[in-house]
């Protein structure tokens, strides 16, 4: 068995991080799943929220990702992320801030497809706000 | 024949001329290795991309009822032509290629009988094109690159299209933009956005054990697909408006070095010309003052 899953996060502008861990713990679009070394063969979506990648039984690095697909072989596992963010670097108050902005946006907007774009960034950002307030896993 | 004065001012005018061209040749090459860089790391996001979307294609080729993205409207009546440009000028002919393939393209389709929509991304298109097919031009996007070329832009264009895609207004969506080959060569490009060729399945999926390997699929297939063309399409506009980019700096730089060559030739035969006219009329001044001494 292998010892460590490579790890590739990558956004449409460039490749974010590429390295090892023991563990990558993904938010799927149908719920979160851990990927060892090894894993079947797997394409997902993902959904808003935080990504870990433990090392040494610990989480080394959590990140948020505002969506994307992750393909998951037995040697690697690729997420395609729109947008990813380390969680430390996330700031509460701009959130909060962006939250209530949304709404009002929600609440004004005009057509459906409007409605439906702040609806989705309002989700988005609600995720990233569950992120930081979440206690880390240990 | 010109004083020796005016002379003078041609003179320093092509200098400063000069000035101004060399300096934008530095900042154009600047601006190239920029957005050379930026275009190489665009590329793993587009290689996973598209390996993904093979392996959906050969999984989903057994289901049959594929996304309209993928296999097209069932029919190709409109055309909708991308045409991306430069926002700004001098840049040699650079936006004029662009436009001259763009006419070809629209000139060949109605001579097909379709139907043409044109939409133009970036200025300079939409200057060049907007006198002969003014009626046909459906929106014109400009100032992309401001502050920086991101990705969120090409999305909204991306999302742009697909709406349209979605209301029927086009059936085949096809992008021109300039490929981006060496500082000196730049070639125009079309590529078909709407309806989606598939790239060949990754031979790197297939290696294992000869058979094609059969991934899993979380939601559905159709699902993630439905979501990953989307994303794709921006993808691709993306990537061709960084080669544009690139593109355009790379033949404005080469056009202004040609600038500046041709400047200093001028300058080269202007002072020629100009030490030859000042000895002429020191001569003719000569020789005034010795007639007058003779004369007397």
């Amino acid at each position: 068995m292998r010892e460590k899953v490579a790890f590739e996060l990558i956004s449409p502008e460039k490749l974010l991080i590429s390295g090892d861990g023991d563990m990558v713990l993904v938010p799927g679009a149908e719920g979160d799943f851990g990927v060892l070394p090894d894993h079947s063969l797997l394409i997902s979506g993902v959904r808003p929220g935080v990504l870990e990648i433990h090392n040494d039984g610990k989480v080394d690095e959590r990140i948020f990702v505002s969506g994307g697909v992750a393909e998951v072989t037995p040697e690697r596992c690729i997420v395609l992320a729109e947008q990813a963010v380390p969680v430390d670097e996330l700031d509460t108050k701009e959130i909060e801030a962006r939250i209530s902005d949304l709404r009002d946006d929600v609440d004004a907007s005009a057509s459906d497809d409007d409605r439906k774009t702040a609806e989705r960034a309002l989700m988005v950002t609600e995720a990233m706000r569950d992120a930081t307030t979440a206690a880390p896993a240990h | 024949m010109p004083s020796l004065k005016e002379l003078r001012t041609r003179i320093t005018s092509v200098k400063s001329t000069q000035k101004i061209t060399s300096a934008m040749k530095m900042v154009a090459a600047a601006k190239l290795r920029r957005a050379q860089e930026q275009a190489e790391a665009s590329r793993p996001y587009a290689e996973r991309m598209e390996r993904m979307l093979g392996s959906l294609a050969a999984s989903l080729k057994d289901h049959g009822d594929a996304p309209p993205l993928l296999v097209g409207s069932g029919s190709d009546k409109t055309h909708l032509v991308v045409v991306a440009s430069s926002d700004r000028g001098l840049c040699g002919g650079f936006n004029v290629n662009i436009v001259r393939n763009a006419r070809q393209f629209i000139i060949q389709l109605t001579a097909d009988g379709k139907k043409v929509k044109v939409l133009c991304v970036g200025r300079k298109g939409n200057d060049q094109l907007k006198r002969e097919y003014g009626s046909h031009i459906v929106d014109t996007i400009t100032d992309v690159d401001k502050p920086k070329l991101e990705f969120i832009q090409a999305d909204t264009i991306g999302h742009h299209i697909i709406a349209m895609f979605a209301e029927g207004e086009f059936d085949v969506c096809t992008l021109i933009f300039a490929k981006f080959k060496s500082a000196i060569t730049q070639e125009v490009t079309r590529m078909q956005l709407v309806p989606f060729a598939i790239p060949e399945t990754g031979k790197e999926v297939e290696k294992e054990g000869g058979i094609p390997a059969i991934y899993e699929f979380e939601p559905e297939e159709e699902e993630i697909l439905a979501e990953l063309l989307p994303r794709n399409l921006s993808v691709q506009i993306y990537r061709a408006m960084l080669e544009n980019a690139a593109s355009e700096q790379g033949a404005r730089m080469t056009a202004m070095d040609n600038a500046t060559r041709n400047a200093s030739d001028m300058i080269d035969d202007l002072t020629v010309f100009y030490n030859r006219t000042r000895q002429a009329v020191i001569t003719k001044e000569l020789i005034e003052i010795i007639s007058g001494a003779e004369a007397l």
